[in-house]
């Protein structure tokens, strides 16, 4: 079977591959904002000096990163609802529970990069910060996050695209994402390399947008002059 | 102003600090120094609570620190302090450096806080460089914006942790010449340093320190000239003719 340019062009540019991408790009933003928003606390609780919290979020990031996404996924879907019967409701759609999913474990991966990241910035710009009368959430929010934001953006953003492709693991759970519509085109036609490569083109440039965009935080974040000012040895 | 009785400070075995007592009139310039090792940071880091000491009472100004009612956060706002390593915040500006305690905590709006901050950084022979991060600078210059931006605070006293031990030898002068200004407005100062001219120049009192106890108080002259404990004598010998 000779390739069909025009079954590939058609792919490309329909609806359904487009749609596909979208629900793949939004739940990737949604799942990573979640993680994020996870995640940071769990950080700064693993990088603080309580015990029994330090404990339980240990805990947290050691189950979720041995379950396998595949088998989250099933699970929230499939047998969530057995437990809590809120789940059952129409409501609760397959992107929901991706959604659920694959935030509670790209949480567990993004802890790391945080709590690095955090640790990262000097000891004595937190010092600084507290020796001019801030309280700890202004050196928090004004000295200690912006510097470690930058430290993580990298890594960040390499997360992000792992995550972007772990979403086409929700179409065991039929959420329409680009992987599941393709894989639909292809067992109706068996025209594989035409659909598959219209999903490779958008996966491609998904990721080399993803990769622009980080360029320029990195830039914006460069702050003029290079080094780490206030990095030289403090006492 | 700066009151400290019987401070002790131990890091597990180690006895940082041990009973120290010092009291600091308003207007006073301190020079604290000593062998590395002999409390002088942990001394001033007590003072503005970066270190919480484990014995003894320390008071600022007439508010005992960890007092029932005392907050630290506001303790420290009238207390300025100047760092070895600079600690300037390399992602803001030099200005943004300046105006950001004072506009988070005093209440002033931006323009104020930028005015002042204008009038500091002239002070300190720095205004031109206002717009620039800290990484474009040398690092006197750096050292003078932090002197800035703890002044931007308007402190009732100031603390100097070995403000020039970190800069190349060409640099330590500005820096000096900075604080021997400020210590002539009447600032009250306490300067761990080891810069013998800075002390004869601007210092009323020399307190020498080892293994976390005060040893000597004397006037920089009696101090230089004619230390009375042969531990000073030593240290000064070693200053000299390292």
């Amino acid at each position: 079977m000779p390739f069909d340019s025009e079954v590939f062009w058609a792919a490309l540019l329909s609806p359904g591959y487009l749609k596909g991408a979208m629900i793949t790009l939004s739940l990737t933003l949604i799942s990573h904002a979640a993680a994020i928003a996870i995640s940071l606390p769990m950080a700064l609780i693993l990088n603080g000096s309580n015990r029994v919290a330090r404990t339980l979020v240990s805990g947290y990031v050691l189950v979720f990163r041995a379950v396998p996404q595949l088998l989250l996924l099933l699970f929230v879907w499939n047998a969530l609802p057995q437990f809590i019967p809120a789940f059952r409701a129409p409501w609760f759609s397959p992107f929901l529970a991706a959604w659920l999913a694959l935030s509670l474990n790209e949480a567990a991966y993004q802890v790391e990069i945080n709590r690095a990241a955090l640790r990262a910035v000097d000891h004595g710009q937190g010092a600084a910060g507290v020796a001019l009368g801030l309280t700890p959430a202004d050196v928090f929010r004004f000295v200690v996050f912006p510097q470690a934001a930058r430290i993580a953006i990298a890594p960040t953003v390499n997360e992000f695209i792992t995550l972007l492709k772990i979403t086409s693991l929700a179409s065991v759970i039929s959420l329409q994402e680009l992987m599941t519509v393709t894989q639909i085109s292809v067992a109706r036609t068996f025209q594989f390399s035409e659909y598959y490569l219209a999903a490779l083109v958008y996966y491609l440039v998904m990721v080399f947008t993803l990769m622009a965009i980080q360029k320029r935080v990195e830039r914006r974040f460069a702050w003029a002059g290079k080094g780490m000012a206030g990095m030289t040895g403090a006492s | 102003m700066i009151h400290m009785a019987g401070v002790t400070k131990r890091y597990g075995p180690f006895t940082a600090l041990d009973q120290v007592s010092l009291d600091v009139a308003q207007g006073e310039r301190i020079v604290v120094c000593g062998p590395s090792g002999s409390g002088k940071s942990t001394l001033i880091r007590c003072i503005n609570g970066l270190e919480h000491h484990d014995e003894g009472t320390i008071s600022f100004d007439g508010q005992t620190l960890y007092a029932p009612g005392v907050s630290m956060t506001r303790v420290r706002r009238h207390v300025g302090m100047v760092f070895q390593g600079f600690n300037l915040f390399p992602h803001l500006s030099v200005i943004e450096n300046c105006i950001l305690a004072p506009k988070r905590t005093r209440g002033v709006t931006d323009a104020e806080a930028r005015d002042l901050a204008r009038q500091y950084l002239d002070r300190v022979h720095i205004l031109d460089q206002a717009d620039k991060h800290p990484g474009q600078l040398s690092g006197g210059q750096q050292q003078r914006v932090a002197i800035a931006r703890a002044l931007c605070m308007e402190p009732k006293a100031m603390l100097f942790d070995e403000p020039t031990s970190a800069l190349d030898p060409e640099m330590i002068g500005e820096v000096l010449d900075v604080m021997t200004d400020l210590a002539g407005t009447g600032m009250t100062m306490i300067c761990v340093t080891h810069e013998m001219g800075f002390a004869k120049r601007a210092a009323d009192r020399v307190v020498f320190m080892d293994r976390g106890a005060v040893v000597e108080t004397a006037a920089p002259g009696q101090f230089f000239d004619n230390p009375q404990s042969e531990r000073a004598a030593a240290f000064l010998r070693k200053l000299l003719h390292p």
